[in-house]
């Protein structure tokens, strides 16, 4: 508890904080905390000085510049600010408190004010009570089971008094019997609970009275708290609060001049509430049933609660948030020739942003280096000499300055290549989110970063920005280097998989060069590894010609690591029955022995984010730096593989002949026709029900099905017509983007749009659309749409389609916002924990929650998908060194 | 289900009350004091069960999808 100057005090000598005690503040301590009392709404005199003994009184601390503050004679921002208090002519509820006051009401005796259960059954929870207390567990359930069995007793157990119905209307009104109950009968009434009973109500009695839920006395936050503000105008603009207080003065006064003057009943209840509605909107003003207070511009006024709750509040918005320092934020653009392990910081960027160096023997000639460069890039902003002194680099200071450093001063020093800085998107959901980079000064206004890195952040480039924090010591650099750099987190520790690698066009480019057996001469082949740092190329092959080549398969491997053996099936792998392996007509049985693709083609499950099975063998076999320059190399390689062999995709690539278009127009005639037999039947009472369905589900499930199959069967038709050359084929089947599904949508058929998973049935009455006849059961009169994206959709398609559409956008919009607040709950909840050096998951007072991480102790970012060895690749592998 | 106890339904793990010696291996093992471990309700029907007495500590050994078998210990707490 703070007293007169306690504030002071700590700040001159901190002390250790050895517990925290919960209570309320009696209007004992109120006043004794008090500086002084207030009793004049007005806050400063003609002269703009503060008025005594008002809201401004210079005792509650001082926030204009030049003044001194008249309790602890500091100036401001030494000054902490002192409190004052009101004495309220009656009392009021403290609306924080009402639905308690509510429940002690109910559960004490009229009569007695003794609390209504006997002595024993009191005794007994209080007893309950100090165990929880002791093994400091949570009493929140006895409290409810205590105030449950009080309350419903009728008759009191020591003097016999009948009890009344409490009823209470919110936020501050309580009724007995029909009768108000004022906010001094109830402070009355509690007053005389003795001090024996309010354990059982989970109250200390030594810090906890419930008569101090009623205020009769209203503490003043200093000054500091709710500083006014000078417009340009010179005219002075109050805080809320003081707003608020000064209303509450107002009415304190008007109701003791009406008193005085033995102003009517009425008319003193009236003022008594308006009393307590001030009180109440100053505590909290988006209390339900009661208007908020109200600004002259007609702002609801922010008040004390409004300061501490919700995003901006002080919780949320200023303590557990904070803005930093050396932080830069801008939109993000890509770049291939980069390192995935780099960033490219524009160079205006780099200008800004500082690192500060201590000057030793060792780096002082780099650093007036550093200094005689003046204001050329990359150079120094600020120094601070032996003295303290901070001085800017300038034109005209910086060669004097030079000539001056001396060990043990301080250079604020440029960014530069090669520094290491945390690079980070919102929203931060996983540890991958905020990853070491090193700077690359690149021209330009964005940020730059390698593709393959955009799936752990989840960015993409359209519009996307990302915040970069400079690291300032050299503790947070090596554990930075250490554990955060982009190759350390290639394996995400959800899965022990890869989450960086080959997206999009990376996958399409390998694809396009490892498939079939495309010939280069050794001109190509150079230029496709040009920015792969591979320095000798393996044996051609020769050609009838006799003149040496490589194929695709012979490019790709000149990046794997010589040594290397992996055998797995691709992305494109049909599932056929029999797997012919090294024979598969697709060529997706991929062999890799020695450091050579010997056959299959490399897609999406060989080096794509999340899937790419070289990719994790690499890492985990050869270590984070060799996969880095695997992936540096693979990317490079695919983009230029894809920019010389040429890919692109157009709206007729969705072409399909006549022909197929006539066929699935045939197919869909068919299946409408179905529909109409189904339909029919249902009509005609034949329908046989399936086993525990309804006739009206079983007839909806058949037509589904029967739309369905023909939407499949579109894309089937479409697909034979757009063979492997087609580039969007190419895309779905190598996983790069898109899916089969997509193209049949383009190119075949959209297909039934749905809403929770049936067909459209909500519209007019009996019908979806006036288009239709009621009662029409047919596919086109509740949703199906059998134009292609390509064809166009007809007016009632179109708005189908829309509906379908809009059920995914407000899915998404409240999965996001729901799936968020469970985030911050388990953040909140998990955020101390800690695995400990026995392998225990401990909080903080050393707790045991778990006796051995994940029960079986393993990290999974260091394991191998969750395992903490794979033995069937070390089969595998000690069975091919033995080939 | 006559004759039956909790022990025997399929989600129900193993619960043992430890000797003392146990008991101070653990706690030597774990370097914890009592109120460090977590905690059981002696109102558990489980601890009910194994007669399991306000400050003995419990072995509980369970199925565990990452390690196969997982043991913890929780100490009997009165409420
Ligand atoms: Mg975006
Ligand atoms: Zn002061
Ligand atoms: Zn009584
Ligand atoms: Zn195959």
């Amino acid at each position: 508890m703070l007293h007169k100057g306690g504030l002071i005090g700590v700040i001159a000598h901190p002390k250790r904080i050895k517990s925290i005690k919960f209570g309320l503040l009696s209007p004992k301590e109120i006043r004794k905390m008090s500086v002084t009392k207030i009793i004049t709404p007005d806050t400063y005199d003609d002269d703009g000085f503060p008025i005594e003994m008002g809201l401004m009184d210079q005792r509650l601390g001082v926030i204009d510049p030049g003044l001194r503050c008249k309790t602890c004679g500091g100036r401001p921002g030494e000054c902490p600010g002192h409190f004052g208090h009101i004495e309220l002519v009656a009392p009021v509820i403290h609306v924080g408190y009402a639905r308690l006051i509510r429940k002690i009401l109910r559960s004490i005796c009229r009569s007695c004010k003794r609390i209504l259960l006997e002595e024993k059954e009191r005794d007994g929870f209080i007893a309950q009570i100090k165990e929880c207390q002791r093994n400091e567990q949570p009493i929140d359930n006895i409290l409810k089971e205590v105030f449950r069995r009080a309350m419903s007793v009728t008759v009191c157990p020591h003097c016999g008094e009948e009890q009344l119905k409490i009823e209470f209307e919110p936020p501050t009104t309580y009724e007995e019997d029909g009768h108000k109950l004022m906010p001094a009968d109830i402070r009355a009434r509690f007053e005389q609970i003795p001090d024996e009973d309010l354990p059982a109500m989970g109250m200390d009695p030594k810090h906890v009275r419930p008569e101090w839920m009623i205020l009769t006395v209203l503490p003043v936050p200093p000054v500091t708290a709710r500083p006014s503000i000078t417009l340009e105008s010179g005219q002075r603009s109050e805080d809320d609060l003081t707003h608020k207080l000064v209303d509450i003065i107002r009415i304190n006064q008007r109701f003791q001049e009406n008193r005085d003057a033995g102003a009517p009943q009425l008319i003193i209840e009236d003022l008594w509430e308006l009393l307590q509605y001030h009180v109440t909107t100053y505590i909290d003003n988006e209390v339900s049933g009661i208007p908020p207070a109200r600004h002259r511009s007609g702002r609801p006024l922010k008040t004390l609660s409004q300061r501490l709750k919700g995003k901006e509040g002080r919780f949320r918005g200023s303590l557990s948030g904070k803005r930093v320092n050396f932080s830069a934020r801008t939109v993000i653009s890509p770049d291939p020739n980069l390192s995935i392990n780099e960033v490219g910081v524009p160079q205006k960027i780099a200008e800004e942003m500082t690192i500060t160096v201590r000057v030793t023997e060792r780096n002082i000639e780099s650093m007036r280096k550093l200094l005689k460069r003046g204001r050329k890039y990359p150079c120094a902003n600020y120094v601070r000499r032996l003295d303290g002194r901070r001085v800017k680099v300038t034109p005209t200071n910086y060669e004097e300055l030079a000539e001056q450093i001396q060990v043990g001063w301080e250079v604020e020093r440029q960014l530069r290549d090669g520094d290491i800085v945390l690079f980070n998107r919102q929203p931060s959901l996983h540890r991958m989110s905020i990853m070491a980079h090193r700077v690359k000064v690149m021209p330009g206004k964005t940020f730059r970063l390698n593709p393959a890195v955009c799936p752990p952040y989840n960015a993409d480039f359209d519009g996307d920005e990302m915040n970069l924090h400079v690291l300032q010591n050299e503790e947070a650099r090596a554990e930075a280097k250490i554990l955060m750099e982009v190759q350390e987190n290639i394996i995400s520790p959800r899965f022990g998989g890869p989450v960086i690698g080959g997206i999009h066009d990376h996958i399409s480019g390998l694809y396009l060069l490892t498939r079939g057996e495309t010939r280069f001469d050794e001109n190509e082949a150079l230029e496709l590894l040009r920015r792969s740092r591979v320095t000798d190329l393996i044996e051609p092959s020769y050609d009838e010609a006799g003149r040496p080549y490589w194929s695709g398969k012979d490019i790709f491997s000149m990046i794997l690591p010589p040594d290397f053996n992996l055998t797995f099936q691709a992305e494109i792998c049909q599932g056929c029955e029999t797997c012919l392996k090294e024979r598969c007509e697709h060529d997706a049985y991929v062999v890799i022995r020695n450091g050579r693709l010997i056959t299959g083609t490399i897609d999406e499950r060989a080096i794509g984010a999340f899937k790419g099975k070289i990719l994790d063998r690499i890492t985990k076999e050869y270590g984070p730096e060799r996969a880095r320059k695997f992936i540096d190399d693979a990317t490079s390689l695919a983009i230029r593989a894809i920019t010389r062999l040429g890919f692109s995709f157009g709206i007729d690539d969705e072409d399909i002949p006549p022909d197929a278009q006539r066929q699935i127009e045939a197919s869909i005639r068919v299946a409408e026709e179905r529909v109409a037999q189904l339909v029919e039947a249902y009509e005609n009472d034949e329908l046989e029900p399936l086993p525990g369905r309804s006739i009206e589900e079983t007839l909806e499930l058949r037509i589904m099905q029967e739309l369905g199959k023909v939407r499949d069967a579109a894309g089937e038709i479409a697909g034979r017509y757009l063979g492997m050359d087609n580039t969007a084929v190419v895309m779905a089947v190598s996983g790069a983007r898109g899916s089969m599904m997509n193209l049949t949508q383009m190119a075949g058929c959209v297909g039934q749009q749905s809403v929770r998973g049936a067909r459209i049935t909500r519209g007019y009455e009996g019908r979806t659309l006036p288009h239709f006849r009621k009662g029409d059961l047919g596919a086109a009169a509740h949703g199906f749409v059998k134009s292609s994206y390509k064809k166009g959709l007809s007016p009632t398609e179109f708005f189908f389609h829309a509906i379908g559409g809009r059920e995914g956008l407000v899915d998404t919009a409240v999965r996001t916002s729901q799936s968020g607040y469970f985030q911050r709950r388990l953040i909140n909840a998990l955020q101390d924990l800690e695995v400990k050096y026995d392998g225990t998951v401990r909080e903080t007072r050393g707790v045991i929650v778990q006796f051995e991480y994940g029960e079986d102790g393993v990290d999974p970012s260091r394991g191998d998908y969750g395992k903490s060895v794979n033995v069937d690749r070390i089969i595998e592998l000690v069975t091919a060194e033995g080939e | 289900m006559k004759g039956g106890t909790l022990l025997d339904h399929e989600l129900v793990p193993k619960h043992e009350v430890l000797t003392e010696e146990e008991e101070k291996a653990v706690l030597r093992k774990y370097k914890v004091s009592k109120r460090q471990l977590p905690k059981i309700k002696y109102s558990d029907p489980i601890a009910r069960e194994i007669g399991a007495e306000v400050g003995q500590i419990i072995k509980i050994t369970r199925d565990s999808k990452t390690a196969g078998k997982s043991i913890a210990y929780r100490v009997v707490i009165d409420q």
